[in-house]
């Protein structure tokens, strides 16, 4: 591993050259030719200028707000359907088998064709696009709650009732905290799903949020307007993402680090 | 505790009926370590879920105390051979589950917990993961959860089957040093002929499989306390090997030719 400092700095040194390519193929003609021609293209100090602009004026802050809160609502609805469908399907096999076709079925559909209907069931307001959300959150936690609860080591399991657990102790001691687990360590997927729930519903008919700049912008040619907006939602998903990780470490304590394991 | 007459039976996918055990009978004394030895995949782990009423026999009986075990044997701790601690908890809460299970508040619980693994000298390994454990301090562990509940009679699958040489002698001196506090009634499963007359009061051997069965049972006659590494240099001790071992020997040929031929 190279130290922490000279490992930045590279990483710094990459966006500066990507900028400056940018930048340079944007407005300085190479053999009388532009290669990114700025309406396509725009170029970083339009982007960035539009990037302040946003903030300074303070008219981000409303489109990040409806974006977070669209996100979070879905996250938190699609996780709680999640866990309970999950719970409820690994300790009922038969109602599981029944339901089975079905969870694929609806699985195996592209969300996004959903968006429309939910428009049309919730509105333009911020339900449709939780509604977009909780589908793609509640299948990745549904999953793994299911397999964490199917999971559990048959010896834990025996030990437990050794142990005298009875049925809601070994709910509670065993079956929640394994599901759990499981469902922890697909935070980061069941997040960013939920994101980009809230943006493609936003982006597909909406009044506010960044989904909702990102299409303006295009709808306008506003090219920068739309990489403005790119910057700002990468942004923004680095940010919830670095809050998850924190999450993560304090909830999975008990969990070894990849590699750390002992035999 | 006695199992009569126990076969076990299980149904093979794709049809048929593979008997893992077959009319096994065994008695163990209150008090009295017994060890069971056998070659792999003989049915000596059947056997003790069978004891644990974890597993229900085809035919026979198991009776504990007189009574015939009907459910899951109440009165049994089991150390399992697998990894069995609970991951998402810290040692001490592992230890301390077996005391909450049965209605004990945790703040109550706790202490006895902490004291337990203070006597399988743990005594500052209280807020570590299993995951941070070796697999000795793990095994610790295990027996801590196990004996906190003071059960009358101790299950034990190859326990100690994982963990090193030096670390088995360790352990094994650990478990007669605690157990001769009270003396539970002992069934040790183990494929390792020297630790099951190091430990034990009592060897019984099984056959190879399928449809095993006890084919031999043998007193131990040394002397206890025991340190385990001392009394491998008893004269005692090889006489009572060679003797074991001379019957062992031709099982544990046939289990190998079963499973190497499968």
């Amino acid at each position: 591993m190279m130290p922490r400092a000279q490992l930045l700095l590279l990483q710094i040194l990459v966006a500066i050259i990507g900028l400056v390519a940018w930048y340079v193929f944007a407005t300085v003609p190479i053999f009388g030719v532009i290669l990114l021609p700025p309406f396509f293209f725009s170029n970083p100090v339009d982007v960035a200028k539009q990037i302040v602009d946003w903030f300074v004026s303070g008219v981000i802050w409303k489109h990040l707000w409806v974006t977070l809160e669209e996100s979070i609502l879905a996250f938190v609805i699609g996780s709680l359907g999640g866990v309970g469908i999950g719970f409820w399907f690994a300790r009922q096999p038969r109602t599981a088998a029944v339901f089975d076709p079905y969870v694929k079925m609806v699985n195996a559909l592209p969300r996004v064709v959903l968006a429309p209907i939910f428009t049309l069931w919730l509105g333009l307001g911020i339900w449709s696009k939780v509604a977009l959300g909780v589908t793609l959150v509640f299948f990745i936690v549904f999953f793994n709650v299911y397999q964490g609860v199917k999971e559990v080591s048959p010896t834990v399991l025996a030990n437990a009732r050794m142990l005298g657990m009875n049925e809601r102790q070994l709910m509670r001691h065993v079956y929640w905290p394994s599901a759990l687990s499981w469902m922890f360590s697909s935070l980061h997927t069941s997040v960013g799903f939920a994101v980009v729930g809230a943006v493609v519903g936003e982006y597909l008919g909406s009044a506010a949020g960044l989904g909702y700049l990102i299409q303006q912008a295009e709808g306008v040619f506003d090219v920068a307007g739309v990489f403005a907006g790119m910057f700002v939602l990468a942004a923004f998903v680095i940010v919830i993402d670095t809050v998850v990780s924190l999450i993560e470490k304090r909830l999975l304590v008990w969990r070894p680090a990849v590699g750390e394991a002992r035999p | 505790m006695a199992l009569g007459d126990v076969v076990v039976a299980f149904r093979l996918t794709g049809g048929g009926v593979y008997t893992a055990v077959e009319r096994a009978s065994l008695r163990v004394a209150d008090g009295e370590f017994v060890a069971i030895v056998g070659p792999t995949g003989c049915g000596k782990s059947t056997l003790l879920n069978i004891a644990a009423g974890l597993l229900a026999p085809v035919a026979g009986r198991v009776d504990i105390f007189g009574a015939p075990l009907a459910a899951l044997n109440r009165q049994a701790g089991y150390l399992f051979q697998a990894d069995a601690l609970f991951p998402w908890k810290t040692a001490l809460e592992n230890v301390a589950i077996g005391l909450e299970t049965a209605g004990i508040a945790a703040s109550e619980a706790r202490p006895y917990a902490q004291d337990w693994l203070k006597r399988v000298g743990l005594g500052d390994f209280d807020d570590r993961y299993p995951h941070m454990l070796s697999g000795g301090q793990r095994k610790r562990v295990g027996l801590a959860q196990v004996l906190i509940r003071d059960p009358k009679i101790l299950l034990m699958d190859e326990p100690f089957g994982p963990l090193d040489a030096q670390t088995r002698q360790i352990m094994g001196n650990l478990l007669l040093d605690l157990w001769s506090a009270d003396r539970k009634a002992v069934l040790f499963v183990t494929h390792d002929l020297e630790e099951a007359i190091a430990l034990s009061d009592r060897v019984v051997i099984m056959s190879a499989g399928p449809a095993a069965h006890i084919i031999g049972d043998w007193q131990v006659p040394l002397k206890r306390p025991r340190d385990i590494s001392e009394v491998k240099l008893d004269a005692a001790f090889h006489e009572l090997h060679r003797e074991i071992w001379h019957r062992l020997k031709a099982e544990v040929v046939k289990g190998y030719a079963l499973t190497e031929g499968a």
